[in-house]
């Protein structure tokens, strides 16, 4: 079918156009502002947000570098060297990664479903302002001196009252639970989203793989993150109240804390890497120009980590007295999770060796992931060898290991995704010269920045030590490392100031710069509000290699395009097969989930700083959000 | 480079006892398996970039054809070749494991983790800090109580580690190999000097060890020298007994560490400054200089008061 | 040009011509109903995780359990408490066939039942359980007191969120707002209202059964 439109169809689609875009334009001002449930402005903002708390959190790492470029270095004093390396973590897997990659997600997986938003407009809003006001409520931290500074995982007994009476902890606590209303709302919306938002013809093995990663990050979150919550909930109890959840003395116990945290700890890792995966597998095909070998087998592998990954977490108590025979259980397990990983590793190396690949920068930030992810990859079996982590456990051959695993799948990723997607997003294309630079400034630092940490912890040096003896043969190898991550940060500094400057002065890209094969490229760059003139009916896998008909933006009705212009509509399908099966009215932009937002910020600081009639005022004021949000406007039947 | 650099560095690769060997033993087999992955991995890379175009084009070709070998390489290196490796090295993990830690024990020491030292009791009454005591080829159980929070006791050269959990009896083995000094430090984040939470474990011949334990039990010398001897008097009467022990004196707390033999001791504070007679002036006078945040507060004798006190201490061994 | 039809109507225009699809819905069609289901989801999860802290801290606890002399909790209060809590998901259920049917007074009646029903349960769980608990120990005590008073606090909290649920939905019940082809929100209400119980039994289960065991 050809994509010539007959004079009368391109007067239909005019109309078509002015109609969705009189339905789906905000108006500017404040009230748009504040209240926009657009998922690509919401998308974007993440992102922004994302990487501003990357630089600040980038910032931290460079300080404590600093501080251990030699021995007995005075650059900072222990509490501070404290607080920023908990800082550091934090910041890093909860305000950065977290919501940089659900902020793809947000921006990509309505355009790669061919929806025209995700499932619940508010709630994703009411996410993106809580990551603003739990980042602010976190950072709020410093300006009191009081930043967390037991670690991004917090162990008590240290963490109770007796022994940090201080607000420091309790900004953890009551920080992370506020944060965890966002990442968990935000799991629930892509979970629908995904399973009831398909275009038609998108039955389940036709989903892009960037999506199927998302929706392995959304399920792990759902039921991972509670595990957090309820931690950090009966700390608060124990510290404020005196209760003995993890009081040894009174009957509780300190491991407690450790299983809780852990429990979600460790599929908190894959929540960070298995979007990262998901971006390898979205953009190796466009850049090696064939399509993806294997898919069967990469998606049962995202779903295979996503579950094998709750049955780990025992591996990060190696050291703490277990028996043997519970510790093999959980080794046993921590090997096999190797194995969905592989797969996906060799689908990709394959499809990169029987495609023919370009190598500018989004490739190349692909490749420089599987290298690194790998090298983290084969550090993380040798963890899972109980007598051998219980050599190193707690010493910098973990932190080499975490960072070559997480910077290699959540960061190198994301910077790919950066330069395949950031001309879709923005509409013009950043400068590849520059992209290429970054790569390997950034390629170069890492490996400079973190593999001597592998050395330095089978060297005997501890984690989270703020100082070290000059005669411990330690000082070369922490010099490399912390001219390594200067090195590095140079390289991100170097997208960073590409992405300001061609956002506004780079080429122009047009819908499709690089002939992708998914829907993100039926849309224009940017995206119009409606996202697509015509909600598709797709037919395969890669719908915009095989469908020329959706070349121009707008596929016709006779070819299954439907425009779907009454209303602020869009399509919800069934959750195999894909067929049409509701027209689904959204909700327009709406004021209240940002005014929800500002009572639990203000509940927040009333619990951190115990002051109960406050808290009371708040949770009441917070209903009172949830009735504005709910309270139906215009009619006053249900819709 | 790889064996540790200096004889001061506590290095897994520099095992001094038969479990530290068998760590080490594993690391290298875990080692040439993970560099063999990397480099089949990396060799792919390669190869991909050996066929690498110089441009993307709109209206390049996009290559359909389907890849005969594709699912079968995917299964294959992916999930059968790993699988095998990975069964394999966990099954060599659990024969290491149950090989760890055996050997009969013929004496049981207590380490108390406290912030941020280590109070190391023997069974005949001897009560030192810091600094480990064992014999050459004996089997020592150390028990690992804590004071406080979560410690963890790790000595690279001689064992792996065991964390100290409030409420639990956590046993650690160690057998040093040789006579010497092996170093190392608390392993779990336990506050604002945890970094500063040396161990020096000292292996002797049996018998030095043995003459070592009986002296140690011993109380503490009488003080030579009138000097000494107001120094003692003034330990006694000051702050300083409220949390120190001297064993044979009135001094009887047990916030701190017992301190009836501390001139036999290398470093102040756990490892934060050698043992010298003006070190130890510099400690008592103001400890917050070489340890900010230990529990010891800066003095309020004199300098005077203090250089008997001095007097006194270095004459304890 | 398709005829223009209103966000209102049964169904509604795509595009294609000819063809119209439903525009109101409920179940697993509707992705309210799956908000909910998903937080029933996190909850559920958050519920067993305390549950299970229970069982863990027990069982490191040793043989007496309770413990430092603290009864086993006598079964009589909970067993009543427990016949409210069931019995209001009665009402609550008819109320929705009710309105499946496009009965109001049937949809109000039941709520309102439902709600009483659920509020008396709430009332003596803070007004007579836990005083007479508080009498013998608190959540300060040890930590067996923290868990009993967290886990039935928790599962007292979600009562509270239902009741308030539930006066939401009479609210927009009262208002006219729901016939045999809208009433979403009732359905969401009663999920949520059933799960609460089906968490209840297992609370039970937990503190009140396996002591005796």
């Amino acid at each position: 079918m050809t994509a010539t439109a007959a004079p009368d169809a391109s007067a239909t689609t005019t109309s078509t156009v002015e109609r969705l875009e009189a339905v789906w334009a905000e108006p500017p001002g404040l009230g748009s502002w504040l209240g926009t449930v657009d998922h690509k402005r919401i998308g974007l903002r993440y992102f922004y947000t994302g990487m501003a708390f990357f630089v600040a959190g980038g910032i931290e790492s460079l300080l404590i570098r600093t501080q251990l470029a030699g021995p007995d270095l005075d650059v900072l004093g222990p509490e501070g060297f404290n607080q920023l390396f908990s800082m550091h973590g934090i910041t890093m897997m909860f305000l950065f990664a977290m919501p940089v990659l659900s902020g793809f997600g947000n921006y990509f997986v309505p355009l790669m479903i061919g929806a025209r938003d995700m499932a619940f407009p508010r709630l994703n809003a009411f996410g993106y302002w809580v990551l603003v006001a739990s980042g602010i409520f976190l950072y709020s931290s410093f300006l009191v001196g009081r930043a967390p500074n037991n670690g991004w995982f917090n162990y008590v007994p240290l963490s109770g009252e007796a022994f940090t009476p201080a607000i420091n902890i309790d900004y953890y606590a009551v920080g992370l639970i506020f944060l965890g209303i966002s990442s968990t709302g935000g799991a629930i919306n892509f979970i629908v989203t995904i399973l009831k938002l398909r275009a038609p013809g998108m039955i389940v093995n036709r989903i892009p793989i960037f999506v199927w990663g998302e929706l392995a990050m959304a399920l792990q979150i759902v039921f991972a993150l509670p595990a957090l919550t309820l931690a950090s909930v009966l700390l608060l109890l124990d510290r404020k109240f005196d209760f003995h959840f993890y009081d040894a003395d009174s009957g509780g116990d300190p491991l407690l804390w450790q299983h809780l945290f852990w429990v979600f700890g460790h599929p908190e890792v894959y929540i960070v890497a298995l979007p990262g995966f998901g971006i390898a597998s979205a953009i190796i095909p466009t850049w090696v120009r064939r399509p993806i070998v294997g898919y069967t087998y990469i998606v049962i592998g995202e779903l295979s980590v996503a579950l094998i990954g709750f049955g780990v977490w025992v591996h990060h108590m190696f050291a703490v007295g277990l028996p043997n025979i519970t510790l093999s259980f959980i080794s046993l397990a921590s090997f096999m999770v190797a194995i969905p990983s592989a797969i996906q590793v060799f689908a990709w190396l394959a499809t990169l060796v029987a495609g023919r690949p370009v190598l500018r920068a989004p490739l190349l930030f692909v490749l420089g992931f599987i290298f690194i992810f790998v090298i983290g990859g084969v550090t993380g079996v040798m963890f899972a060898a109980i007598p051998f982590d219980q050599a190193v456990h707690d010493s910098y051959f973990v932190v080499a290991h975490l960072h070559y695993v997480l910077v290699g799948s959540a960061v190198f990723p994301i910077f790919a995704a950066i330069y395949h997607w950031g001309p879709k997003i923005t509409g013009r294309l950043l400068n590849d010269r520059w992209g290429k630079v970054s790569f390997w400034l950034m390629f170069v630092g890492f490996n400079l920045a973190f593999f001597p940490q592998h050395l330095l912890g089978l060297f005997g040096m501890p984690r989270r030590i703020y100082t070290y003896d000059r005669d411990l043969g330690w000082g070369g190898y922490n010099m490399a490392s912390t001219i390594g991550a200067f090195i590095l940060a140079v390289g991100i500094l170097v997208t960073i100031v590409n992405w300001f400057h061609s956002r506004t002065r780079g080429a122009p890209a047009g819908n499709d710069p690089w002939r992708g094969e998914t829907l993100e490229w039926y849309a224009s760059s940017p995206p119009a509000h409606y996202n697509f003139v015509t909600i598709p009916t797709v037919r395969g896998r890669e719908p915009m290699w095989d469908q020329p008909e959706l070349a121009g933006g707008a596929q016709p009705p006779e070819d299954g395009g439907r425009p779907l212009t009454e209303g602020h509509a869009t399509l919800s399908t069934s959750m195999l097969d894909a067929r049409p099966q509701v027209i689904v009215h959204m909700p327009h932009a709406s004021v209240w989930p940002f005014l929800l937002t500002v009572a639990l910020l203000v509940l927040a600081f009333a619990v951190l700083l115990d002051n109960w009639a406050l808290s009371v005022a708040a949770v009441v004021a917070s209903v009172g959000g949830l009735v504005g949000w709910y309270w139906p406007r215009g009619q006053t039947q249900e819709t | 480079m790889v064996a540790g650099c200096g004889g001061d560095t506590p290095s897994v690769l520099d095992p001094r006892s038969d479990d530290a060997r068998r760590v080490e033993g594993m690391w290298w087999v875990l080692f040439w398996i993970s560099c063999a992955v990397v480099a089949v991995v990396t060799g792919f890379l390669l190869a991909a970039a050996r066929r690498r175009r110089a441009e993307l084009h709109v209206d390049d070709q996009i290559d359909r054809r389907p890849v005969s070998w594709g699912d079968r390489f995917v299964v294959i290196a992916g999930a059968a070749v790993p699988g095998g490796i990975l069964a394999g090295t966990f099954a060599f993990s659990l024969v290491v494991l149950n090989d760890m830690g055996s050997g009969d024990r013929n004496l049981e020491i207590e380490v108390e983790g406290h912030t941020w030292w280590w109070e190391v009791r023997y069974p005949n009454g001897a009560v030192t800090a810091n600094e480990i005591r064992i014999p050459v080829g004996e089997t020592v159980e150390l028990a690992l109580p804590t004071a406080d929070v979560i410690h963890s006791f790790w000595v690279p050269e001689l064992q792996v580690k065991k964390d100290h959990i409030p409420g639990a009896d956590n046993r650690l083995s160690v057998v040093a190999d040789h006579a010497g000094r092996f170093r190392g430090q608390c392993a779990e984040f336990c506050g604002l000097q945890h970094a500063h939470m040396e161990i020096m474990v000292e292996a002797l011949p049996a018998d030095e060890f043995d003459d070592w334990l009986q002296r140690e039990a011993q109380p503490a010398p009488e003080p030579d020298g009138a000097d000494a001897a107001d120094g003692r008097r003034i330990f006694e009467r000051a702050s300083c007994a409220g949390c120190h022990t001297i064993r044979g004196t009135s001094a009887e707390g047990t916030l701190g560490p017992d301190l009836t033999h501390l001139a036999n001791r290398e470093t102040l504070g756990a490892g934060v400054v050698p043992f010298t007679p003006g070190a130890l002036d510099d400690f008592i006078t103001n400890p917050q200089d070489a340890k900010p945040g230990v529990s010891m507060p800066p003095t309020e004798l004199t300098p005077d008061q203090v250089d008997a006190v001095v007097a006194y201490l270095t004459e304890l061994e | 040009m398709a005829a223009t039809t209103t966000h209102d109507a049964l169904l509604g225009e795509t595009g294609i011509p000819g063809e119209l699809l439903p525009q109101r819905y409920d179940g697993p069609r509707a992705f309210g109903w799956w908000g909910m289901v998903w937080l029933i989801g996190t909850e559920a999860t958050l519920f067993a995780l305390l549950i299970a802290s229970y069982f863990y801290l027990r069982f490191r606890n040793g043989p007496v359990w309770p413990p430092d002399g603290i009864a086993t909790p006598d079964l009589a209060l909970p067993l009543i408490m427990t016949a409210i809590l069931w019995s209001s998901s009665i009402p609550v259920h008819m109320a929705h066939t009710g309105i499946r049917a496009g009965n109001v007074t049937r949809l109000k009646v039941g709520l309102a039942v439902g709600f009483v029903l659920g509020a008396t349960f709430l009332v003596m769980t803070l007004g007579v359980e836990w005083p007479e608990k508080l009498d013998e120990f608190g959540p300060t005590t040890n930590a067996y007191g923290s868990l009993f008073f967290t886990l039935t606090g928790f599962h007292g909290a979600h009562v509270l969120a239902g009741l308030m649920l539930s006066l939401w939905t009479q609210v927009r019940a009262w208002q006219g707002a729901f016939d045999e082809s809208r009433h979403l929100t009732v359905q969401n209400f009663t999920m949520y209202w059933h799960f609460v119980d089906i968490v209840w039994a297992f609370v039970l289960a937990t503190i009140y059964l396996t002591p005796h065991l």
